[in-house]
């Protein structure tokens, strides 16, 4: 029996000056990379495709089955492209894994890149949050210093160049394709696929993007066998991920556990809604999954589960409502990101989130009528499928779950010509139990 | 708040040796354009034309591309940015917890509305996205550090503290530089502050802290990395256990790099050997 809390990736956050390789080294890291390089590349490979790991970004894809599908012996270059641009609203697990372990996260990537032929790897960091630049620079620094990068690593032949990137402030690049484009000095804007990266990515070269957390968890994966990965989780979505739970709970953080643990654990080891209040909707995986409510607090977070209850696993970035939360308010303020990041390529996305914004903030003052919630229907339902990439139908997803769930709180703005709900009642400074619907 | 001026104007010799810097960094020179357009920003205080005439040069790309790109990130600014940029996060769920409240607060304590800047230069204030610090909603980031959990009257005493010229530091960060030093980092170009500011908060470690607490653990594995801890042995397990762990690595991993061990090594604010690829 797996214990209901699993931290690996988060095991050493804990420990004195944690981000520096010395730290590092004396909890065990880079022991799997020596295992790696004794290994060959298609070993690797295969290792981590047992193992069961999948994309831990959002999409869910087999991590090993993407690494299997590149090339080899074509005589390109192969890259490999973390994606540490972690901006869906929510999600906030790999900015910390970052700023308290980045060698976890180099150790990863020398692997990685090891198992695909690459040899140069780019970690793409957005630029908003500089300490955590500050300590990957200096992880990639001290793995230099090491012998860890560089050209013949550990006498072992084998040669890898690792550049941090820092972007400069756009949602978009968090899509794969539009962060190549970014990546290549160009407006971050995804690509048409096919071709898809594994066969021309970077510069039109095989290329492998990945979640920072899917990188990370591979030298955990190298050093303990995929079996030991595989022993925890369910039976399609395999091992221990991070969890972040944010909003109104009694103590929100991170919370690393096997796939398939439910809300109702993890807000009992959170110690709950905040007093005096209960669970009104929450995201299960960023802004961009459909709304749950208290009706799903069962709902085991794996891909499956999650996708069985109409929404998606996402980055598992749980923010929690409480019964103070105005949906409107929350929903406007969603949409209104997606139109501000919206990239403009395709005009579904780029008109389509302008309207959305302008029939919700109708809605939201009190104005409008009841036909604006069908008109938003339809209008979500000309994006969704229809964009040009994933922003579109996240941009969906707040909408047409908060009308399938609270459409009467939609009503309740028409009936009292504004927000019914007192903002000040919501916040984190508000005095306890303050602040029910008027 | 007055138009600023932008400052310096001269893209020095200097600046256009590390420019080529980064270009260097990269297998093909325009990947370089955004972390050169931060070096850009560090130098003159925001994006001018001349810098994106510097860029083009530089890359063999017409100016219209350059600006092109410089117009669709949000960290590349027309117009001056003061010493301090103070970004509100009102993303819905920090907004929920009080970012909306903060921002206004701040707007009419500073008299300054959305990406405005204040008369003297101090401070520019910006409402920003989601930055990725949920857990400690609301959040205020000042030249892109992190300010957790804050509160109306904690993000007054922040700017004023700013204003008056006192050293500041973040909730998980370093001591706040100034915006165009940031900017510098950002380029590529690290300061000396990686070892400033703790490993992380207590949200980030609360998980691990119930773990802990309950004696669980991930299940032992081939390497035995991971372990069961219990209860009573986790506060001195991480010392003991990391010790057996170097003991039984490999002999090839080197031992010789601790750069943290003194003050200094390691720290070298060159950035040769850091992040450069071929």
């Amino acid at each position: 029996m797996v214990d209901m809390l699993t931290p690996v990736l988060s095991d050493g956050w804990d420990t004195e000056r944690a981000w520096t390789l010395s730290a590092y080294e004396d909890r065990g890291g880079y022991r799997a990379l020596a295992t790696a390089l004794g290994k060959g590349q298609d070993d690797v490979i295969e290792l981590v495709k047992s193992s069961g790991l999948r994309g831990r970004g959002g999409a869910g894809f087999p991590t090993g089955m993407k690494w299997g599908f590149i090339p080899q012996g074509d005589g390109k270059p192969h890259y490999l492209v973390v994606n540490a641009d972690e901006s869906e609203p929510g999600t906030c697990k790999d900015i910390p894994l970052m700023m308290a372990s980045p060698h976890t996260l180099v150790e990863g990537v020398i692997i990685s890149s090891y198992a695909i032929r690459a040899n140069v790897a780019f970690i793409y960091i957005r630029g908003e949050v500089l300490h955590v630049v500050r300590r990957l620079q200096r992880a990639v620094q001290e793995a230099y210093l090491a012998g860890h990068l560089g050209t013949d690593i550990h006498g072992s032949g084998y040669d890898l160049e690792l550049v941090v990137h820092a972007g400069a402030g756009a949602y978009i690049c968090g899509e794969e394709t539009a962060l190549l484009d970014s990546l290549e000095g160009r407006r971050g804007q995804p690509r048409l696929r096919p071709p898809f990266p594994a066969v021309a990515g970077l510069y039109a070269c095989p290329t492998v993007i990945n979640n920072v957390e899917s990188i990370a968890s591979v030298p955990c994966i190298v050093d303990n066998g995929p079996e030991w990965f595989s022993s925890m989780g369910t039976e399609k979505s395999k091992g221990m991920t991070l969890y972040s739970l944010s909003g109104h709970v009694t103590n929100p953080g991170q919370f690393e556990a096997p796939l398939g643990i439910t809300l109702r654990q993890l807000l009992d080891l959170a110690g709950g809604v905040r007093e005096g209040h209960e669970l009104k909707f929450w995201t299960p995986g960023g802004s961009s999954t459909p709304l749950l409510t208290a009706d799903h607090l069962d709902v085991p977070l794996d891909y499956e589960g999650v996708g069985a209850a109409g929404s998606m696993l996402g980055t598992k970035a749980l923010q929690i409502f409480d019964e103070t939360t105005c949906v409107v308010r929350a929903v406007l303020r969603w949409t209104e990101f997606y139109k501000h990041e919206s990239c403009g390529k395709c005009t579904p996305c780029r008109e389509g989130t302008w309207w959305l914004v302008q029939t919700l903030a109708r809605l939201e003052r009190g104005e409008g009528s009841e036909d604006d919630l069908e008109t938003l229907v339809d209008l979500c339902d000309n994006i969704l499928g229809k964009a040009f990439c994933a922003l579109g139908d996240g941009a969906t997803a707040p909408i047409t779950s908060s009308i399938q769930f609270f459409r009467d709180e939609y009503l309740a703005h028409l009936r009292v010509g504004g927000c019914p709900f007192d903002r000040e009642a919501a916040t984190l400074f508000a005095t306890a139990g303050a602040g029910a619907p008027a | 708040m007055t138009l600023r001026q932008a400052q310096d104007g001269a893209v020095t010799p200097e600046t256009v040796g590390e420019l080529r810097e980064i270009a260097g960094r990269y297998p093909q020179s325009r990947s370089a354009l955004l972390p050169m357009l931060h070096l850009l920003q560090s130098v003159e205080g925001c994006v001018t034309p001349e810098g994106i005439e510097t860029c083009a040069d530089m890359l063999g790309i017409s100016a219209a591309e350059v600006s092109g790109v410089a117009t669709f990130y949000t960290m590349y600014k027309r117009r001056p940015v003061g010493d301090y940029h103070v970004g509100v996060c009102t993303n819905t769920l920090c907004a929920v917890m009080g970012g909306d409240l903060i921002f206004e607060r701040l707007q009419g304590h500073l008299d300054v509305g959305n990406d405005e800047t204040t008369d003297d230069g101090k401070i520019t204030l910006e409402h920003v996205e989601c930055n990725a610090a949920c857990d400690y909603a609301p959040v205020v980031m000042v030249n892109w550090e992190f300010f957790d959990n804050q509160t109306p009257e904690s993000a007054v005493q922040i700017v004023d503290e700013l204003v008056a010229g006192n050293e500041v530091r973040a909730t998980r960060g370093a001591r706040v530089c100034t915006w165009r030093e940031a900017e510098r980092v950002l380029a590529g170009f690290p300061d000396d502050r990686a070892d400033e500011g703790p490993a992380a908060g207590p949200a980030t470690l609360y998980g691990l802290g119930v773990a802990r607490e309950r004696g669980w653990a991930a299940p032992s594995g081939e390497a035995g990395t991971a372990r069961e801890v219990g209860a009573d042995q986790a506060a001195k397990s991480a010392r003991t256990e990391s010790d057996v762990a170097v003991a039984s690595s490999p002999a090839d991993t080197p031992d010789s790099a601790e750069p943290d061990g003194s003050d200094d090594a390691g720290k070298a604010t060159s950035s040769d050997d850091t992040g450069k690829a071929d």
